[in-house]
C-alpha cells in the first residue's frame, strides 16, 4: 500500500488550488497605494557610445514624475557579481562594472538607457519616445572566437580584452592528459555547440519598490527565487541600505528555471526610485523585454576529446570550451562554466585523467547565467555525445561501452575534485532497459520504416551535483556567499506549526512536500503544518532555491530544527508525565513513557509550552520554536539513465519524440508525484533545447529570436507521454533525509538522449552524419541529410 | 499601444463611412492588428470594428454551388460550418489556437496577406472571388506580394466566394515557433483543371505553381510531380529554413496534398 501521508506519500500539491483557481498572489498582483510606473528605454543597438541623452522634453510630458539616466546612478554601486573565478595562471577574472542604467556605452540590445517614471504606464511609454538620445553605433562582437581576436572591438573599454578568464581544471592534470591522449589506442573528437536559451518562465519578471519615510524602510516586491540574496546584494553592494531597513518579498513565483536567481538592475532601480520619489514604483516586464533583459542560459562552444585504450576503457578526457558571459557578469555567471561544469566532467565513468579548459568571453549580448541545470547540462551533453560517438566509431554497443566504464565503487573521488558518496549506475541502466523496452526497439524501428520513417534510439547517463556546498569550500572556489540553508519551526500553542524556510518555491511544491517531512517526524497531520517563505522579514537568512538544493539543504535545516523541537517537547512531556526524559517516545502525535500506558498528546505538550502553569520553568524556557542552519558537508549526486526514441521524416527532416524514458536515482523520495512532475518538466525543457529552442543573434548583435514568433517553445504535443521511474535508490549518506534533489535532472539528462537518437536515426538511413547541433530543427536535419 | 477611438458600426455602409475619416483603420478579429498596436508599430486614430456587422458573417452555399463566406466570419466558424468544402474547413481549423480562431477572420487574414498565412493559398488555389464594398476581385488579381493586396484605402472585404472543387487538400508544414506555414500548399482539382497555390515560401507572398498545375491537370497523382521542383531563387531564407529547404518542401507538401486529396 502506498502511504497516504508523510514521507513517501503522493500528497496532492496544496498550492495548486490557488494557482489553478486564479487566487495566487504573484508580484504583478501587488499594487501599492500611490504607485508609479516605470518604463525603461532600452538600447536597440548592440554596442554604442552614448553621446547624449536629453530628457528635457520627456520630463514635460503628461504624468511624468521623473526621468532617470545613468548619470543619476553615479554614486550608486554596480550590480555585483557573486562569484570570482581565478584563472589558470592564478589571476582573478576580469570583472567589469554593471551600472543600473547605462553609463557611457550601451553593450547589448535591451541595455537600459533611461527610465521614465510616470503616473501611468502608457504615460511613461509615451514620454520614453520623447527622450532624445544620440548614440554612435560601434561594431559589435557576437561570436566568441572573433571576440578574442586581437583588435576585436572591446565590450568594456577599461578591460584588457574580452576574455573574462581562461580557466584550467585540474591545471596539474594538463600535461598528463595531453600525453594520455597522444598515446591512446583511439581518440574520439567532437566539436559542438550548446545552444543559447531563453528561460521563459510563464510569469515575466516584476519589481515593485516601496519606501516608508516614517521609518526609513524600503520594501522590494520581486519575482525572485532567493529574496535574502537579493536583499544582501542590492542592499550592501548597490544601494547601501542596511538589512534592517530593507525588506525583500517574493510572493508566489511563476517559474524561474534559474533566471530569477539573479539580482537585476530593474530591482535596484525600483527600490532606488521609490526612495528618491517617496512613492512606490512598479515595473512589469513585457514578454518582449524578457527576451532582451532576463539572463539567458547555456551558450557554450566546445571541443571534446575522449581517449580509450585498446579494450575500450576510457583513459583520458580533454575539453576546450568557450562560454559566453554576455555583456555583463550576471550574479552567478562565472561559476556556471567552471565549478558547475568542470567538476561534472567525469560523469558516471572512471576516466582517470581529465582536463577542462574554459574561456569565458564578453560579447555584446544579454548576460548569460544559470538556467535549469547550469553547467551540468553542458557537461553531460558533451560527455554523453562523445561517448556515443566513440561507440559508433568503434562499432560497439553504446550501452555496453557505458556499462564497461561505469564507476562502481563508492565513495568515489573523481579526477575533477569531487567525491560521489553513493550511486548505482548499473541499477539505473538495468531499470532503463526495462522501462524503455530497449529489447523491443528493433521491432519498432521496422514499423517506422514501413511508414517511410527513420527511427533512432538514443541512450545516455548523467550525473549531477546538487546542493552545492560546503560553504567553506565554495568560498575557496570564489563564491562570495555561503551556501547553507535555514529553517525556523514555530510550534503554536494548539500544536499547529509554521515552518519559516530560507528556501523558496517557484513552482516546485515546497508547501506540500516540506510539511510531509515534519508531519512524518512528529506524527501529526500534514494540514497542521504550513510553510512560510519568500519574505526576508518573516524567514531566517537563507540562500533560496536553485541547483536542486531546497530539500537536500533547506529540508535538512528543517529536519534539524524539528529535531530540536522534539527534544524540547520530550522534556516538557517528561515533566507532564513525571517520567525520565530518556524513556519518552513520540509516535503518531502521542508522547508515551516506555513500558507504561502513560501518554500525553502533542497538543497537550505544545499548550504547556505556551501556558506554562505546570512547567519546569527553572529548567527550560517556555515556548516551542527552534531555528537551525544547515551547511552540508558535500554535494549530493543524483544520477540516472535516459532513453529517447525519435521518428524522423526523411522528406522534411522533422523529428518527433515517440518515447522517452527516465530511470533516476534521487535517493530517498518525499513525494513521488512531485518528483515525477519535476522530471516531466525537465524533460520537456531538454527536448525543447534539443529540437526547438534557439536564441539567435545576427552578426550585428540584433536579437533575431526576440518573441514566440521565432523562439520555439515546446508545447504539449511536442512531447510524448513519458515513462519515468525513481525506484532505484541509493540514499545520500551525508544529509539527514538521504535525499539528493530532482529539480534539474530532466533538463540535464535529456538533450544528449534526443541527439543520440537523431544521429542513430540518420545513420540507420545511411546518412553519414556523426553529429548534429541543437536544436535539431527540421531544416537542420534536412541540411544534414542533404549535406 | 497608443490611444485611439473605436466605433462599432452595424452595417457595411456605416463602416465605410467611418473608414473615410483620417487615420481610420478596419479592425477584424484583431489577431494581427492588436499585437501590432501593442508594440506601437501602428497608430491609427480610429479603429472601425467590423465584428458587429451581421451582413459580413456566416457561411452559405449559393445556387451556383459556390461557397460564400462573410468577410467577418471567424476561422472557428469556417472550420465548423464550411462542410461543403472540407479542405477549407480543415485549413481554418488548423490556424493558430482556439483563441485565435474564435476571433480572427477570413477578411482580416486575406487583407493582411501575411506571406506565411494559410487562407491566401486557399483563395488563390480555389480561384476565389473577393467581394468588397465596391467591387469583385479575382484571387489572381488580389495578392500583390507580401502584406500587399489590391484593396484600396478604406475598402472592406465583405465576402469571399469559393467555387467548390472536386478534390482538394491543404498541407501545412509548420514553422516550429509560430506554427504559421513555413511552407503551405493548397491543391484544388476542378473539372477544368488543377490549381496549386503555395504560401510561406516566397519573398513575393502566395503564388501559383503553374508547372505542377499543368502536370496535375493531365494526371492527378503525386507521381506526376516526380522530378519537378520550384526554383529557390525567390524563396524566403531565415533562421527556420534556407531558400533551398523551402523550395524542397514545396515539392514534398504538394505531393502530400495530392495524395491526401485522393
Ligand atoms: C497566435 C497566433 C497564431 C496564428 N496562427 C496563424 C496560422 O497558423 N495561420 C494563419 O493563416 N494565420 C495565423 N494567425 C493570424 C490570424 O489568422 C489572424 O486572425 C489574421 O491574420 C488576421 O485576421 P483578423 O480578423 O484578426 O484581422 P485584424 O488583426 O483585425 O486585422 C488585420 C488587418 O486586416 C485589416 N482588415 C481586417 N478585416 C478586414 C476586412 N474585412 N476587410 C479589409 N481589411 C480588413 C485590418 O485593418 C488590418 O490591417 C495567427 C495569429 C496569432 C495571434
Amino acid at each position: 500500500m502506498p502511504k497516504d501521508h508523510g514521507i513517501g506519500a503522493s500528497s496532492k500539491r496544496r498550492e495548486d488550488v490557488r494557482f489553478l483557481t486564479g487566487t495566487g498572489n504573484y508580484t504583478d498582483d501587488i499594487n501599492v497605494h500611490g504607485q508609479l510606473y516605470v518604463h525603461f528605454l532600452r538600447s536597440d543597438v548592440a554596442h554604442g557610445r552614448i553621446n547624449k541623452v536629453d530628457t528635457a522634453a520627456a520630463s514635460e510630458m503628461p504624468g511624468v514624475v521623473r526621468v532617470f539616466t545613468g548619470a543619476d546612478f553615479e554614486g550608486v554601486g554596480s550590480i555585483p557579481c557573486g562569484w570570482q573565478v581565478t584563472d589558470r595562471f592564478g589571476e582573478v577574472m576580469q570583472e567589469p562594472p554593471h551600472p543600473v542604467l547605462a553609463q557611457g556605452k550601451v553593450r547589448h540590445v535591451g541595455d537600459p538607457i533611461a527610465a521614465v517614471v510616470a503616473e501611468s504606464l502608457s504615460q511613461a511609454r509615451d514620454a520614453a519616445e520623447a527622450i532624445e538620445f544620440d548614440i554612435d553605433e560601434l561594431p559589435a562582437v557576437v561570436d566568441m572566437k572573433e571576440a578574442l581576436k586581437d583588435g576585436a572591438p572591446k565590450v568594456h573599454d577599461d578591460l584588457k580584452n574580452n576574455l573574462c578568464y581562461d580557466w584550467g581544471f585540474v591545471e596539474e592534470n594538463r600535461e598528463a592528459v595531453d600525453k594520455a591522449i597522444k598515446e591512446a589506442a583511439h581518440v574520439t573528437t567532437l566539436e559542438l555547440v550548446n545552444n543559447r536559451l531563453v528561460a521563459n518562465p510563464m510569469e515575466p519578471r516584476v519589481a515593485v519598490g516601496d519606501y516608508n519615510r516614517a521609518n526609513d524602510e524600503s520594501t522590494l516586491y520581486t519575482t525572485s527565487q532567493n529574496p535574502h540574496v537579493i536583499r544582501l546584494l542590492m542592499g550592501a553592494f548597490v544601494l547601501g541600505i542596511p538589512e534592517h531597513k530593507l525588506r525583500v518579498i517574493a510572493p508566489d513565483v511563476g517559474g524561474g528555471f534559474g533566471t530569477k536567481i539573479f539580482h537585476y538592475a530593474e530591482e535596484a532601480f525600483c527600490t532606488f526610485a521609490a526612495r528618491q520619489l517617496a512613492r512606490p514604483v512598479k515595473w512589469t516586464s513585457t514578454r518582449s523585454e524578457a527576451f532582451m533583459s532576463d539572463a539567458h542560459g547555456r551558450d557554450h562552444v566546445t571541443k571534446i576529446e575522449l581517449a580509450l585504450d585498446k579494450d575500450n576503457n576510457f583513459t583520458a578526457l580533454r575539453t576546450d570550451t568557450y562560454a559566453n558571459m554576455g555583456a555583463y557578469l550576471s550574479t552567478f555567471a562565472p561559476s556556471v562554466p567552471t565549478w558547475l561544469h568542470g567538476t561534472l566532467m567525469a560523469g558516471n565513468y572512471k576516466t582517470p585523467l581529465i582536463y577542462v579548459n574554459v574561456k569565458a568571453v564578453f560579447t555584446n549580448t544579454v548576460p548569460v547565467d544559470a538556467y535549469r541545470g547550469a553547467g551540468r547540462p553542458e557537461a553531460t551533453f558533451q560527455l554523453e555525445r562523445v561517448v556515443d560517438k566513440a561507440a559508433r566509431e568503434l562499432g560497439v554497443d553504446p550501452i555496453a561501452l557505458r556499462r564497461q566504464n561505469f564507476i562502481s565503487e563508492f565513495p568515489y573521488a573523481t579526477p575533477v575534485a569531487v567525491e560521489y558518496d553513493t550511486g548505482d549506475y548499473t541499477a539505473t541502466m538495468d531499470k532503463l532497459e526495462e522501462i524503455a523496452d530497449i529489447a523491443g526497439f528493433a521491432a519498432r524501428r521496422k514499423e517506422s520504416e514501413a511508414k517511410g520513417k527513420l527511427r533512432g534510439l538514443g541512450v545516455n547517463c548523467y550525473i549531477e551535483a546538487c546542493g552545492i556546498a560546503p560553504s567553506n569550500l565554495v568560498g575557496q572556489l570564489g563564491a562570495r556567499a555561503g551556501l547553507y540553508e535555514s529553517a525556523t519551526v514555530r510550534v503554536n500553542a494548539t500544536g499547529s506549526i509554521s515552518v519559516m524556510t530560507g528556501s523558496h518555491s517557484h513552482g516546485q511544491g515546497h508547501e506540500t512536500a516540506f510539511p510531509q517531512v515534519v508531519a512524518e517526524m512528529l506524527g501529526i497531520p500534514e494540514d497542521q503544518i504550513d510553510i512560510v517563505h519568500g519574505d526576508t522579514a518573516r524567514t531566517p537568512m537563507g540562500m533560496g532555491t536553485y541547483g536542486s538544493r531546497s530539500l537536500a539543504v533547506g529540508g535538512s535545516a528543517m529536519v534539524r530544527a524539528t529535531e530540536k523541537i522534539i527534544n524540547k517537547a520530550k522534556k516538557i512531556a517528561s515533566h507532564l508525565m513525571e517520567a525520565s526524559e530518556a524513556d519518552i517516545e513520540l509516535k503518531d502525535g502521542q508522547f508515551t513513557v516506555a513500558g507504561t500506558d502513560k501518554s500525553v498528546a502533542w497538543g497537550d505538550v505544545t499548550l504547556a509550552a505556551y501556558v506554562p502553569h505546570n512547567y519546569p520553568l527553572e529548567d527550560i524556557e517556555p515556548g516551542l520554536e527552534e531555528t537551525a542552519f544547515y551547511d552540508p558537508s558535500n554535494f549530493t549526486y543524483p544520477s540516472g539513465a535516459y532513453a529517447c526514441e525519435v521518428e524522423l521524416d526523411p522528406d522534411t527532416g522533422k523529428v518527433t519524440v515517440e518515447r522517452f524514458s527516465a530511470a533516476d536515482d534521487f535517493g530517498n523520495i518525499i513525494n513521488p508525484m512531485i518528483v515525477s512532475g519535476q522530471v516531466h518538466g525537465g524533460i520537456a525543457q531538454g527536448v525543447g533545447q534539443a529540437l526547438m529552442e534557439n536564441c539567435v543573434y545576427d552578426e550585428n548583435g540584433q536579437l533575431l529570436s526576440a518573441s514566440y514568433m521565432d523562439y520555439a517553445m515546446p508545447r504539449a504535443d511536442d512531447v510524448p507521454f513519458y515513462s519515468v521511474d525513481h525506484s532505484c535508490v541509493t540514499p545520500c549518506t551525508h544529509n539527514p533525509l538521504g535525499v539528493k534533489g530532482c529539480g534539474e535532472a530532466g533538463a540535464i539528462g535529456s538533450p544528449p538522449a534526443v541527439i543520440n537518437a537523431v544521429v542513430d536515426a540518420l545513420q540507420s538511413g545511411g546518412h553519414d552524419v556523426t553529429h548534429i547541433d541543437m536544436p535539431a530543427s527540421p531544416s537542420r536535419v534536412w541540411a544534414a541529410m542533404n549535406g | 499601444m497608443y490611444n485611439f477611438d473605436i466605433v462599432r458600426p452595424s452595417s457595411v455602409a456605416d463602416a465605410v463611412a467611418a473608414l473615410g475619416e483620417e487615420d481610420a483603420q478596419a479592425l477584424g478579429g484583431g489577431q494581427t492588428l492588436i499585437p501590432t498596436l501593442k508594440q506601437r508599430l501602428a497608430s491609427p486614430a480610429k479603429l472601425v470594428s467590423l465584428a458587429g456587422i451581421a451582413e459580413m458573417k456566416g457561411v452559405c452555399t449559393g445556387d451556383d454551388g459556390v461557397l460564400c463566406i462573410g468577410g467577418g466570419t471567424t476561422h472557428g466558424t469556417v472550420a465548423a460550418e464550411a462542410t461543403a468544402y472540407p479542405a477549407l474547413a480543415a485549413l481554418a481549423g488548423n490556424i493558430g489556437d482556439p483563441a485565435v480562431r474564435n476571433r480572427g477572420t477570413i477578411g482580416g487574414s486575406l487583407a493582411n496577406n501575411d506571406p506565411s498565412a494559410c487562407y491566401p493559398s486557399a483563395a488563390l488555389a480555389s480561384g476565389a472571388t473577393i467581394v468588397t464594398n465596391t467591387r469583385e476581385i479575382a484571387a489572381d488579381d488580389f495578392f500583390e506580394g507580401m502584406f500587399t493586396t489590391a484593396l484600396n484605402e478604406g475598402e472592406i472585404i465583405c465576402e469571399v466566394r469559393f467555387p467548390v472543387p472536386e478534390k482538394a487538400n491543404y498541407q501545412k508544414f509548420e514553422q516550429p515557433a509560430s506554427r504559421f506555414a513555413l511552407v503551405g500548399v493548397f491543391v484544388a482539382k476542378y473539372a477544368d483543371g488543377v490549381r496549386v497555390a503555395v504560401t510561406g515560401a516566397s519573398n513575393d507572398g502566395v503564388f501559383r505553381w503553374t508547372e505542377a498545375e499543368a502536370a496535375l491537370s493531365s494526371n492527378f497523382s503525386s507521381s506526376a510531380l516526380d522530378g519537378m521542383s520550384v526554383s529557390s531563387d525567390d524563396m524566403i531564407a531565415d533562421m527556420h529554413g534556407s531558400a533551398a529547404y523551402r523550395a524542397h518542401l514545396v515539392g514534398v507538401m504538394t505531393k502530400r496534398a495530392v495524395a491526401a486529396a485522393g
